[in-house]
Formats: structure tokens, sequence, C-alpha cells
């Protein structure tokens, strides 16, 4: 038998494969164009979001009046309107008709308020509003959270666990089909062990996924810095560092079904049915959470229930309902369904990649 | 030496594999030859611990196959692929190191195979780009870069071009000379004669017969006499104890019951006119394969 220095040769271990073919998996995916154009175009997404939302967030509605003299100084008071001064009614009036001003306001001494309003066809909300005398208000139970931001935190959190999940979950599963439609698929597992393989798979897609989200923040947070909306940053901290938390482990758990679904197919063109049932266990929570953010009952299931657990969590430590123990819980859960959806997908994984041809039925791929 | 001793493996209510008992020695050829769905691939699967048998043993040199040494074995399946969109040369590589090459010596003997095997020029082209008789050699690569100290090839001729064969023959017999167990199995019959030491027949599943090629053709092939005249030789069909298996005009080719009635055809064409030839004929494996599985 040959003899080889061992300087050039060893066995490998686990984990030096696992990285080799991590590795592969990113060079491949960071060569393909269309990867890279949709990673550009969703980054330039983001930040024009972010510089647009600036733009419109400062600037402040404001309603244009005719003011009639002895109104001047009522309408002056308000930083909603601006006045437009008229010499008499009929300048007014003409102004109103053209469409250059939204109201008349004159002053009346009969009226409580001492002037009096005119509008062309309908009631000027904005202007009577602007004009109320409001009486203060207090809350005894105040909420936390404004709940238009409520629902923009949802919508965020949502999407980016949806589209990401969804963007590498298919990368994956695309991936698994390849190797086993080109047939490379024997050669590399009498080389290295399918969990190997299938780790190294998982790792490499989830260090995109992670890579892609990492850099979204990132820009989105640069973005909200540069253009001065520190506020809304505040109040998302802790929620952000659980959504990492709990993405990353729920990204592992969805990977290993995408992965193990795929391999009961041997073409690209079934993929998308296969993995149909794992599609709709990411976009439930995107759902649940735009719906339901306003729900304590269904965003406190949402918390616990592991597939939507990246959601739901950060959702209530955002919301302040969330007690400080309840993440660590869905976390050990989140934990353990991942360990078993790993095992159990490995294993579909490991018995269906060499059986070529038709679809392989779900038992027997679990029996092997 | 790879040993298989009483592998089986069922497929549902198939029994693909029933008790595979063989052996294939340190620097010895050793051809795997069976019909289609024999089992061939199965047993091959098996060795390289890619399928797991439902019984039996897989040992080299006497201990049980490990995946360290699996990692020294080198496999062509026989559904051939190979990374599309990868470079000829990265795709070598890559193999080489997942069997555990450090990158400069992986490297190294990527280039060196591939300038081999014809594709020196081709190195920096995808896969998808090669013509499919280059695609064959660089599976052959795929194969052989990680310098493997077995070798389990499942059908390596099929679909090469002869300029091809005659390279992978050759890195055949360099891998045996060196003293690696070499299995591989081929439809094209005349290959396996001409390049093995050993010979396995497999067939329904069961080794039908194993050992050296010799043996096996002294011991399958039927005694077969080759006889040519310069007359007609129509006469031989009615000469007691002999089957004439083949006839044309002054040629036959036949089987004698006995000595005494060889010599009796013998004595009978010299009498009768002029003998060009009398020889007994080399049995093929072909013909052993055909006795054997029969």
């Amino acid at each position: 038998m040959s003899t080889v220095a061992d300087t050039e040769r060893r066995t490998p271990s686990f984990v030096d494969s696992v990285s080799l073919i991590a590795g592969r998996e990113i060079t491949m995916r960071l060569r393909s164009k269309a990867f890279v154009i949709s990673t550009a175009v969703l980054m330039l997404a983001v930040l024009a979001s972010v510089v647009l939302g600036s733009i419109f967030g400062t600037q402040t509605e404001t309603t244009k009046v005719a003011v009639l003299a002895g109104a001047t100084a009522v309408v002056d008071e308000s930083d909603a309107l601006e006045a437009v001064p008229a010499d008499d009614g009929a300048a007014a009036e003409q102004l109103l008709r053209d469409g250059e001003v939204d109201a008349i306001v004159a002053p009346a001494a009969s009226e409580p308020l001492g002037i009096i309003v005119t509008g062309l066809d309908s009631t000027p909300d904005s202007v009577v509003r602007a004009l109320s005398v409001r009486p203060t208000v207090e809350l005894l139970e105040p909420a936390a959270v404004d709940s238009t931001l409520a629902y923009l935190v949802a919508f965020g959190f949502g999407i980016v666990f949806f589209m990401s999940a969804l963007t590498f979950g298919t990368t994956i599963a695309q991936s698994v089909v390849e190797e086993k439609q080109t047939r490379v698929v024997e050669i590399l597992l009498s080389t290295v062990t399918a969990r190997a393989l299938l780790t190294g798979k998982v790792i490499g897609n989830s260090v995109l996924a992670f890579g892609q989200i990492l850099a979204i923040a990132g820009l989105a947070i640069l973005g909200l810095v540069l253009t001065g909306q520190r506020v809304l940053l505040g109040g998302l901290g802790t929620s952000v560092i659980w959504f990492i938390v709990f993405f990353a482990i729920g990204f592992v758990m969805l990977a290993a079904l995408f992965a193990a679904t795929a391999a009961m197919v041997s073409r690209a063109e079934d993929i998308g049915s296969v993995t149909t049932p794992v599609t709709m266990l990411v976009m439930l929570p995107y759902f649940l959470v735009i719906f339901f953010n306003d729900n304590p009952t269904v965003l406190a299931i949402m918390s616990y229930v592991p597939f939507s657990a990246p959601v739901g969590m950060p959702m209530r430590v955002f919301l302040g309902t969330a007690e400080w123990w309840e993440p660590f819980v869905s976390l050990a859960i989140l934990l353990a369904t991942t360990a078993l959806a790993v095992l159990v997908g490995e294993r579909i994984y490991r018995n269906s990649l060499l059986k070529t041809g038709a679809r392989v039925p779900l038992g027997e791929a679990l029996r092997g | 030496m790879l040993e298989l001793s009483n592998v089986s493996k069922r497929y549902g209510n198939r029994l693909a594999l029933d008790q595979v008992t063989f052996t294939v020695g340190d620097g010895r050829l050793t051809g795997f030859v069976g019909g289609n769905g024999a089992g061939k691939t199965t047993t091959m699967r098996i060795i390289l611990g890619v399928l797991s048998s439902d019984s039996g043993t897989v040992t080299l040199g006497g201990d049980p196959i490990t995946e360290g040494d699996r990692r020294r074995m080198g496999y062509m399946p026989e559904e051939r692929g190979l990374y599309p969109k990868m470079k000829v040369l990265e795709q070598t590589v890559y193999l080489a190191r997942l069997h555990g090459w450090t990158p400069a010596a992986a490297r190294r003997n990527a280039v060196e195979l591939l300038e081999r095997l014809g594709l020196g020029e081709r190195m920096d082209d995808t896969i998808e780009s090669l013509s499919l008789g280059n695609q064959q050699r660089a599976q052959i690569a795929a194969a052989l870069v990680h310098r493997p100290e077995v070798l389990v090839l499942d059908e390596p001729f099929s679909g090469l071009d002869p300029m091809a064969v005659e390279t992978v023959q050759g890195v055949l017999a360099d891998a045996a000379a060196a003293g690696a167990p070499v299995l591989f199995s081929s439809h094209q019959l005349d290959i396996v004669e001409r390049l093995c030491d050993d010979l396995v027949i497999i067939a329904g599943g069961r080794i039908a017969a194993a050992g050296a090629g010799d043996a096996l053709r002294a011991e399958h092939g039927s005694e077969r006499w080759e006889l040519l005249t310069t007359g007609d030789a129509g006469w031989l069909r009615l000469q007691p104890g002999i089957e004439v298996i083949e006839f044309d005009g002054g040629w036959a080719v036949f089987e004698a019951e006995s000595d005494a009635a060889r010599q009796a055809v013998l004595a009978e064409a010299v009498a009768r006119g002029e003998v060009v030839s009398f020889t007994r004929e080399h049995t093929t494996l072909a013909q052993v394969f055909k006795e054997v599985v029969r």
C-alpha cells in the first residue's frame, strides 16, 4: 500500500467536514448573481424606507385657512393652521371656491368661541379639530406602547422572519435537491456522513441568513441614527436581542425541516409541492402577528408555540407583557423542538438521499 | 484484503443480496460481473457504507471497515454526477479536501491527475460546460484524487472513449501494482477478461462463482475442440460421443464425451483428408458467465 506523509493527509473530524461543506455552500451562494442582486435590492429597500420615513415623518401637516380681520389671533394660536389673510368676505369666499384654502375663519361675536368656520361642501374636520378646545385627559392604565408603533414593530419582526426563513429555507431545499438530481450525493455520502452533510448545509445557509439579517439591521440602525430617529430605537433594544436569539435557533429547526422534506424528491420542479407544509409553518406567524398584535391571548400562545415563538416572544417583550422568565421558558421549548426536528430531519434526509425517481413516501423515509 | 462475508440486503419483499461472500485480494484486480439487477451496485454501496446491510460483515485487512478506512477508498458510483456549476479543478480539490488532504496537497494531486486525464486545459471550466466524455474523465478524477488505497468502481468504463478507457485501465493497473485491492464492475466482458486477475460473478443476489480467472475458466468452461480441415466436416455429426456446437464447411467446434471419442475424431479426420488444425478452444469469460449463471 502506498504511504502518505501524515502532514498532507489526516482523517478529517466531523468539524472539518462540516466547515468544508458549509464553506462550499457559502462560496457558491455568494457567486450566484441572483443572490447578490436580490440582497442588494433588499438592502436598498430597507435604506429607502428608513430615509423616506424620516422625510415624511418630519413634515407636519398644515392646513391653509382664509382669515378675516378679527379672527387672526385665534388662528395664529394653532400650529396646524396657516393663515391666509383675506380683505373681506367675498375675497375669502373666492379663495375657498378656488381651492386655495380649506376653510374661512371669520369673527362672530355671537358665537361662544367668537369665530365662525365656513367650509365648501363638507365640514373641514382638520380646521375644526385645530380650533377645538380639548379637556385634559388622564388615563388610569396608559398603554405602554402606541398601537401604530406596535403594529410597525410586529410587521417588522414578522416580515424579517418570514423573508429570511423562506429565502434561505428554499435555498437549502434547492441545494439538497441539486445534489440528489446531479447524483453527486453518492460520492459525498461515500466520503462524509449524512449528518455532516446536513449540518454543513444548515450551518452554511444559517450563516448567510444571519449575515443578511445583521446587514439589514445594521443598515436600518445606521439609517435611523443618521436621520435622527433615535426615539424609535430606544424601545426596541431588548426585543431585538431576543428576536436574534430566537431566530438563530428557530432557523436551524426550519432549515432541518426544509432539507429533510426536499430530500424526499429528486427534481427541482417538485420542491415547491413537497416543502409546502414547512412554508406554511413559516408564513403562519407572519400573518398571525400582523392580525393579532393587539390580542394578548393570541400573542401569548404564539410566544410559546415553537414555530411562531421567534416572532411572538420578542413582540411580547417589546409590548412589556412578558414576565422576565417567559422568554427563557419559550426558548427551552424551542430548543427541545429544534433538537427533535434535527433528529427526525436527519433520519428522513439519510433515508431519502439515495432514492431517486418518484417522491419518497414520508412513512418510508422515516422507517428507512 | 477486502472481505465480504454473508452480506444480505432486503428491499421490501425482494431479497437483493443473499449471503454474499467474496474477497478482493491486495494487489488483485477483481472483476465484478453480473446481469442488470443482479446486485452489483447494492454490494458496492454496502462496501462504501453508503447503504447499510441487513446482516453480514465487510472487513478490510481482517478488521471491520471504519469511517476512517472509507476515507481512503476510491468510489465511482454507477450514477455519475458532480456539481454542475463548480469548476473542474475546484471540485476535484474540494473532494480531496473532504477526504482529509491539506489544501496545497489536494491541489497538487488534482492538477497532476487532471493533466494525466487530459483535462489540463479545462481545469477552470465549469463541469456543465464540458462534453459528456470530459465529464466522465472529471468523474474519474473525483474518484481517484485522494489517492485511494482501495478502489471500488461501478462501471468505470461505461461512456468512455477508447482513449479514456486506456487511461483508466492504466490507472487501475497502477493501483493494483501498488498493492491496492481493486474491485470494478463492468458489462464489457472483454475488458474484464483482459484486465482481471480474479472474478466475482453474481446472479440474482447470490455469488455464483468467485476466484482466480484461470481457475474459473478451467472449472466452468466446458472442454471444446476446434477442427479445421480442407474437406467438408459434415461427417462429424455422425461420430459417436460428439456434440457439434458450431459448424461451417471444413470448420467445426465440438464437445467430446470422452478422450477416446475425441481421439477417434482426429483419426477419422486424418483418414478423410488433410487436417489444417486441431486445437483446444480457450474458454472465454462470456462462456464462463453463461455457464455459471445458467
